[in-house]
């Protein structure tokens, strides 16, 4: 339905791009990996996790990771306009939830920019080869929304240079199935906020971590709990200086902004179409209220769409003047694809019905579709809660006045 | 990829937004709506004239600039910020295309020559129950003599007083479509023509009702039949339809620039009200559903420009509920934020509030265009 849609106009080379990932992505998201198709991603992460993991071993023989990395270090240094092109069709092939994102889309870009070239020859390779993989230690007990109240605490062993870490994690994605994480931790004690934090690297399988998983209201554990015991960071594995921790966290989060959300959008549209086919089945189409419901969520993807083609416009102009700030359209993305995803979760419970509560895994279209609902309202609270969000934008959008802050 | 606004686009717009805060400021629009029906001479003649607005999207054989529809877009969304009581959508967003679609490039270019110049002012008399197909034409046009005669009524037609032409589709005695041009100049003494004022709301936007009994008109006056008129019909109203929905983007900013003006200077507690999280987030709110209809006008003004109309349908019904939910949330809350001085009349949000509610209903609404994105859903809705 969509095949034509992506750029309004595309050039030659980008069409024959596109050509060619919907080509590979046929031949060989097939045989043992057919399985995968439109598997694994938020909410359904506990799926074949170690097939995945071989999934991502074939991406990167094809030459489908590092995308956007500099060639000097394994990349393609592709232009926005494939990679975008490449998200957009890895997902419209229904290719599984990608295990190597967090390493290829947020550690490898932070290491090409703020690394050491020890680190970058350690550490790149693996991520690009699809055979190291990597989660994301921020988020604890007491430092959700206030991501800067970071407790746990991390001491250089005088001797070696090497960094202890303590304290405990939480929320972690897929840190069961993952080989490194990188934490943020306290290094100057008694500092407070975003000043004193060291970003550090650890691998995960040594003495001194626990992993316990977190069940969530679907049923599934694909975020964990991760305990730190005095467990060993090597001196060579502190990226940036000790205390400069915040910086190098928040410029983290800043890569790959926009690139991979037409990927995101894809996904969205299956959701939508399952929805609508579940609806003809079942007559629900014919309920006006869930009729009018279905062609709001159509037209709220449309919106998303057009949101993100501005934002990577809008990333490209600000790139050319010189300019980091958030335009308004890239303020806004967050909050209104979670809440539009949330909505389309509830979407689908309607037009369910009195079925939607029955669990059945012989219908796997079915489970997908509750999962999706249970997971959906995940959405508006992680990465950013509704109202931190909301606060972003009126701060920064509007200009209106920041919110006072408390002792702690 | 389109989506970053050209240096022309960003001087239009620009031009047209500082033109338009001077010369169609709160109190041009209210000295304006203080008589009925409501036309600002002045801004109208200047849009007319030196700012050659009319012939910005007609093509350059009628004396147009030849620019494209989304950069109409860009002057409809600054038109409507300003709430300018000028009959530039009625004219040039329904009337133009009208005759663009139904008469062809060649044949429609002394129609929109004039109208490119400024020197007519037209407008369409649009089926009442909201839809752009032939079967909700109450016109009809029976053969006559030297031509036809024509019986039926329109509920409301905009900007009819002071215009020149006024195009009314109508019905053949075979059923047929056919597009008939009104030269009302002409007809101003005929007593078989009536357009009678309304009493609105809404001022800003002027209303009237078309009564047609028996009103003779030579066959010259049936501009286009058939296929073309239909398609004439078809044109004009989804075009129409994205550029109001550009306006009311235009108006939605409006609302939420006055809120946060208002909630700057508003001090109660001892604080400006605008710190407070409970009128913070309602501000982001607003500004979140002005953002998704940006992002929804543009990329249906983009699609329409590169796409073609017919394939940009969905697209501008998507726009069109975008749209509509943010005038209406917007509208909604400046009144809310602006606390008392809300609801009177001497602040502006009940100005945005009225238009919000009689643009909701103009060309079928949400409900229009959410049937319609229903209806013609994308192929995978209808596997299963």
């Amino acid at each position: 339905m969509m095949a034509n849609e992506v750029a309004n106009r595309e050039t030659t080379g980008e069409a024959a791009f596109r050509a060619e990932v919907a080509q590979w992505m046929a031949a060989n998201l097939t045989g043992e990996f057919a399985c995968l198709k439109h598997r694994g991603g938020p909410g359904d992460e506990d799926a074949h996790p170690a097939l995945r993991k071989a999934w991502e071993r074939r991406l990167a023989e094809g030459g489908w990771t590092g995308l956007g990395w500099p060639r000097a270090h394994g990349g393609r240094e592709l232009p926005v306009m494939q990679q975008v092109i490449f998200h957009e069709e890895y997902a419209r092939a229904g290719g599984p939830g990608r295990m190597g994102h967090i390493g290829e889309g947020l550690i490898g870009p932070t290491l090409i920019a703020f690394g050491t070239e020890d680190q970058k020859s350690r550490l790149l390779p693996g991520i690009r080869n699809g055979t190291t993989f990597w989660c994301q230690g921020y988020s604890e007990p007491g430092a959700g929304s206030d991501l800067a109240n970071v407790r746990t605490r991390a001491e250089r062993d005088p001797a070696t240079g090497d960094w202890r870490v303590s304290g405990q994690k939480v929320w972690t994605s897929l840190a069961h199935a993952s080989d490194w994480i990188f934490v943020l931790a306290r290094c100057e004690p008694g500092s407070q906020g975003s000043r004193g934090l060291i970003f550090l690297m650890l691998p995960l399988d040594q003495p001194g971590i626990e992993i316990r998983p977190i069940r969530q209201m679907g049923g599934g554990a694909e975020f964990n709990e991760v305990f730190f015991d005095g467990a060993r960071a090597a001196a060579a594995d502190v990226v940036g200086e000790a205390g400069d921790g915040w910086r190098i966290a928040m410029a983290l989060l800043g890569f790959e902004r926009g690139i991979s959300t037409l990927g995101q959008q894809m996904q969205f549209t299956h959701e939508l179409e399952w929805i609508a086919q579940a609806a003809r089945a079942n007559g629900a189409s014919r309920d006006a209220l869930l009729r009018q419901r279905i062609a709001r969520a159509w037209a709220g993807l449309r919106v998303m769409r057009y949101n993100a083609l501005r934002m990577l416009a809008g990333a490209a102009q600000a790139g050319a003047d010189g300019g980091t700030a958030l335009q308004r359209e890239a303020l806004i993305y967050k909050y209104y694809w979670s809440n539009w995803h949330r909505d389309l979760g509830q979407l689908a419970l309607d037009v369910l019905g009195p079925l939607a509560n029955v669990v059945d895994a012989a219908d796997a279209r079915r489970t997908r579709l509750q999962q999706m609902a249970l997971f959906s309202r995940a959405d508006t609270i992680y990465a950013g809660t509704n109202e931190i969000q909301l606060n972003i934008i009126a701060e920064r959008g509007l200009g209106m006045p920041r919110e006072a802050r408390g002792q702690s | 990829m389109e989506f970053s606004l050209s240096v022309e686009q960003r001087m239009i717009r620009d031009s047209a937004r500082d033109y338009l805060a001077v010369h169609s400021d709160s109190a041009a629009v209210r000295r304006a709506t203080e008589s009925r029906p409501a036309h600002d001479d002045a801004l109208w003649r200047a849009i007319a004239g030196e700012l050659g607005w009319c012939g910005i999207a007609l093509p350059e054989d009628a004396g147009g600039a030849g620019l494209g529809v989304p950069e109409l877009a860009l002057l409809q969304e600054q038109l409507g910020q300003r709430l300018a009581c000028v009959p530039f959508w009625s004219g040039l967003c329904l009337a133009a295309p009208a005759l663009q679609a139904s008469l062809g490039p060649v044949d429609s270019t002394p129609w929109l020559a004039r109208i490119a110049a400024g020197e007519a002012r037209a407008t369409l008399a649009l089926p009442e129950d909201g839809g752009y197909w032939f079967d909700c034409v109450a016109v009809h046009a029976d053969p006559a003599a030297d031509g036809f005669v024509l019986r039926g009524a329109v509920a409301q037609v905009f900007d009819a007083a002071g215009a020149d032409w006024l195009l009314v589709p109508a019905r053949l005695a075979d059923g047929a479509p056919a597009l008939f041009l009104l030269d009302l100049g002409d007809l101003g003494a005929d007593d078989r023509i009536v357009l009678s004022p309304l009493d609105t709301i809404d001022r800003t936007r002027p209303l009237s009702a078309l009564r047609l009994d028996g009103l003779p008109v030579p066959s010259v006056a049936c501009i286009a039949r058939g296929e073309a008129a239909a398609h004439g019909l078809a044109q004009a109203w989804w075009h129409g339809a994205l550029m109001l929905a550009a306006e009311q983007l235009g108006a939605a900013q409006q609302c939420l620039d006055l809120t946060v003006v208002y909630a700057g200077e508003r001090i109660q507690f001892g604080r400006a009200i605008g710190s407070f999280q409970a009128v913070k987030h309602r501000c982001a709110q607003m500004m979140v559903a002005i953002e998704a209809a940006r992002s929804a006008v543009h990329g249906a003004a983009q699609a329409w420009a590169s796409t073609g109309p017919e394939t940009a349908r969905r697209d501008i019904a998507a726009a069109r509920v975008t749209a509509d939910d943010a005038l209406r949330f917007c509208a909604q809350e400046a009144i809310q934020l602006h606390g008392g001085v809300g609801f009177t009349w001497e602040y502006d949000p009940q100005l945005y509030f009225k238009r919000a509610q009689a643009a909701t209903h103009w060309l079928g609404g949400t409900p229009a265009a959410l049937a319609y994105i229903a209806a013609t859903g994308p192929d995978a809705w209808r596997e299963a």
